[in-house]
């Protein structure tokens, strides 16, 4: 006989015991460690930063140990904890001009103060794999002066022939940077083709969207903000949109930079900056075309990308569409979903599109029910009026 | 996660404070519900928390919750109706870890309910609160989707989209082909969601005792109806509107004017309709009503809760 069962608390315990099983996987397999995490898959640790709007590496790794590796649920878990912490004050705005670099690199100059500066990225590697990582504690093929794509026989052999990789200039490699690095978007600035940033009248306190109901038409610091901890995926699909004609703007990549930048703080008792530490951000800043108005010479317009650790794509993505939305400033149509606030703002964020996307697995037969009664009854309707209607009508020629 | 959890290294201060959330948030939520109060069926915004439950799951209606629970409450949850669904169960556990306050399934008890989807069967009496979780507040979403347009349409009382919509409803189906989330009309001004709950709910929302308070987590939106205020479900005069349910009565307990729930019991087109609220059903069956199959039932309540129970008797349904 079946007996109507609706969930039940000991089945929700179950599946807590279910997911601690599933998360350790074979036992055999020894344990990875939240350093490890932190340290061997930072861009993970950077994406649960930025999406989870929380800086913090250990918590980020815990939350990905914890999540098995699931991103936007390690952002959730950053974010739930986030929101429970107290807000001694804002720091003071960071300089990224003052960057200690890591890698900056720009599509616009070939050459320029400072120079290029690669630094680590997968951009001119090929992606084959490095089947040397397979074992533990074997040097990459990656690095190193004789790397062959057959792997692990080459590493052994210091002699193979036709190797066309150029050996790294070690020496070059570690001389250090120029102390100057100025910011590509400033250089064309100086000569007025770059828009000008202005903070708005009385530079007020940003906006806290973690605080506050956003409202639209959304103000440029709530656009970034939303940008800077929505999804990585979403915003790169819409940068993406952009590029492919979605969308009006043609972007350069002015600069992107990476590296550690410190955050000071002022306490209210001391009255003078404090340095709170460095974290490591990624900068990108798009310069686009600008045909200008009437009251505006044609010049340049900024896209600009800023995230957490190293997240090239992510900081990319974000200036494209930091541009798109500015349509509204510069008398642009606003055609695309790119260009428009509403859209960007509400859906990119991954924790809330996840929770409802996925609260589709709550029981629902409450409502169900109500639109199988309505589908019957249009259904027994229907049949009614047409078993009612004589069959008036001439039949269709044979 | 309990409220006693201390954070590693710091043996006094506790990791999360009652009820989960910090006490600025909570009066930050209770201005709000104040205003959406005192402006019956309008939404006002809120700067919504993360929560450590899912967005989409209740975070709205759980704010709420938090930001009105004390340690005298007592808290019934559910979903659906049921006290024992999934999702209401692990809602009850939160207030109990975070909170640690007393819970139950009787609604006459409960001096908060927290709702997905139904209004109880046993009337509300003055003094209770039924907080709801509402997905999408915005009664005009589906008909213009930008949140700048809909709020202006509430400003200017402009709803002859939705009067279209249900016009559009009657010439093709012959009726209003809306079964829940049936919108309301709010001392004459406001049209509003009432979440989705199914129609046969709605005239509950007039008239009643009870404060009534909609969270929208995600949304970020905060509404109300106090005691006693006026909600009229929108039809037309030629076209009025009726509540529905499926036409039985209730397998277990009899009820004739409950709304039911249908269960499919094998594939051969077997069903039983069983009530939706499980409280007022078990509460039915206590005082010796009986239904169709009320004899050799269980209570699907009882049975819910012995896990142990669940796979063997769904698979010797078969």
């Amino acid at each position: 006989m079946y007996v109507a069962v609706k969930g039940g608390e000991a089945a929700i315990l179950a599946t807590h015991e279910r997911v601690a099983e599933a998360r350790r996987g074979d036992a055999a397999v020894p344990e990875i460690s939240v350093a490890q995490i932190r340290e061997q898959q930072a861009l993970a640790c950077a994406r649960v930063m930025n999406e989870g709007s929380l800086y913090d590496a250990d918590l980020a790794a815990l939350a990905l140990k914890q999540a098995q590796g699931d991103v936007i649920e390690a952002a959730f878990l950053m974010r739930a904890y986030r929101t429970t912490l107290p807000r001694f004050g804002s720091s003071e705005p960071v300089d990224t001009a003052q960057m200690a670099i890591r890698r900056r690199v720009s599509a616009t100059y070939k050459d320029l103060p400072g120079g290029q500066v690669l630094g680590p990225t997968y951009d001119y590697t090929h992606r084959l794999f490095d089947f040397a990582l397979m074992d533990e504690g074997a040097p990459s093929v990656m690095v190193g002066p004789d790397p062959t794509i057959s792997g692990r026989e080459g590493a052994s052999s210091t002699t193979a022939a036709g190797d066309a990789r150029v050996e790294p200039e070690h020496d070059g490699l570690h001389a250090p940077l120029d102390a100057r690095m100025p910011r590509v978007p400033d250089i064309l600035g100086a000569e007025g083709l770059m828009e000008p940033e202005v903070a708005p009248e009385g530079d007020p306190r940003p906006f806290d969207l973690t605080r506050e109901p956003v409202s639209f038409p959304a103000d440029r610091d709530v656009r970034l903000q939303a940008m800077a901890r929505g999804d990585e995926g979403f915003l790169l699909g819409l940068g993406y949109s952009v590029q492919r004609g979605f969308g009006g703007n043609h972007p350069f990549v002015g600069e992107i930079r990476v590296g550690e930048v410190s955050v000071e703080f002022v306490p209210e008792e001391l009255g003078f900056a404090v340095d709170l530490g460095e974290i490591t951000l990624t900068e990108c800043q798009m310069v686009n075309q600008f045909a200008g108005s009437k009251d505006v010479p044609p010049q340049f317009t900024r896209g600009y990308g800023l995230a957490f650790g190293h997240s090239e794509r992510k900081a990319m993505s974000m200036s494209l569409v930091d541009r798109a939305l500015k349509a509204r400033e510069f008398g642009e149509a606003a055609e695309y979903p790119a260009q428009q606030d509403e859209f960007v703002l509400y859906h990119s964020d991954n924790v809330e599109a996840a929770g409802f996307v996925e609260h589709l697995k709550l029981p629902h037969y409450v409502d169900f029910q109500g639109e199988l009664e309505l589908i019957r009854r249009i259904r027994r309707e229907r049949e009614a009026r047409l078993a009612a209607e004589p069959e008036t009508l001439p039949e269709a020629a044979e | 996660m309990t409220v006693h959890q201390t954070l590693p290294g710091d043996e006094t201060s506790p990791a999360y404070n009652y009820a989960y959330l910090d006490e600025q948030t909570k009066r930050m939520i209770r201005r709000a519900l104040l205003k959406a109060v005192a402006v019956p069926g309008y939404q006002v915004p809120f700067g919504s928390r993360e929560m450590p439950l899912a967005r989409g799951w209740g975070t709205g209606g759980i704010q709420v919750t938090a930001a009105i629970i004390g340690p005298q409450d007592t808290l019934k949850v559910i979903d659906q109706g049921a006290d024992d669904t999934t999702n209401a169960v692990s809602i009850r556990r939160f207030f109990q870890r975070t909170a640690g306050v007393a819970t139950t399934e009787a609604t006459m008890d409960a001096t908060i309910i927290q709702t997905r989807h139904r209004i109880p069967e046993t009337p509300l009496t003055e003094g209770q609160i039924l907080v709801y979780q509402v997905p999408i507040p915005e009664p005009l979403r589906f008909l213009e989707p930008r949140e700048t347009e809909t709020r202006k349409m509430h400003e200017l009382e402009e709803y002859g989209l939705m009067h279209v919509k249900l016009y559009e409803d009657i010439a093709r189906h012959g009726q209003i082909a809306t079964s829940y989330a049936y919108p309301v009309k709010v001392e004459g001004h406001y049209v509003m969601d009432p979440s989705p709950i199914p129609k046969f709910d709605n005239p509950k929302l007039s008239g009643n005792p009870a404060t009534q308070l909609f969270g929208a987590g995600r949304e970020q939106r905060i509404y109300a109806l106090p005691p006693w205020t006026d909600v009229v479900s929108l039809d037309f005069d030629d076209h009025p509107f009726e509540t529905s349910k499926a036409p039985h009565d209730c397998d277990l307990c009899g009820a004739k004017d409950s709304y039911l729930d249908e269960v499919i019991t094998d594939d051969e087109g077997g069903r039983m309709f069983v009530c939706s609220d499980t409280d007022f059903c078990a509460g039915r069956r206590a005082e010796g009503h009986e239904g169709r199959l009320g004899g050799d039932q269980k209570s699907s309540k009882t049975f819910a809760n012995s896990f142990e129970g669940i796979w063997p008797a769904t698979a010797g349904a078969r």
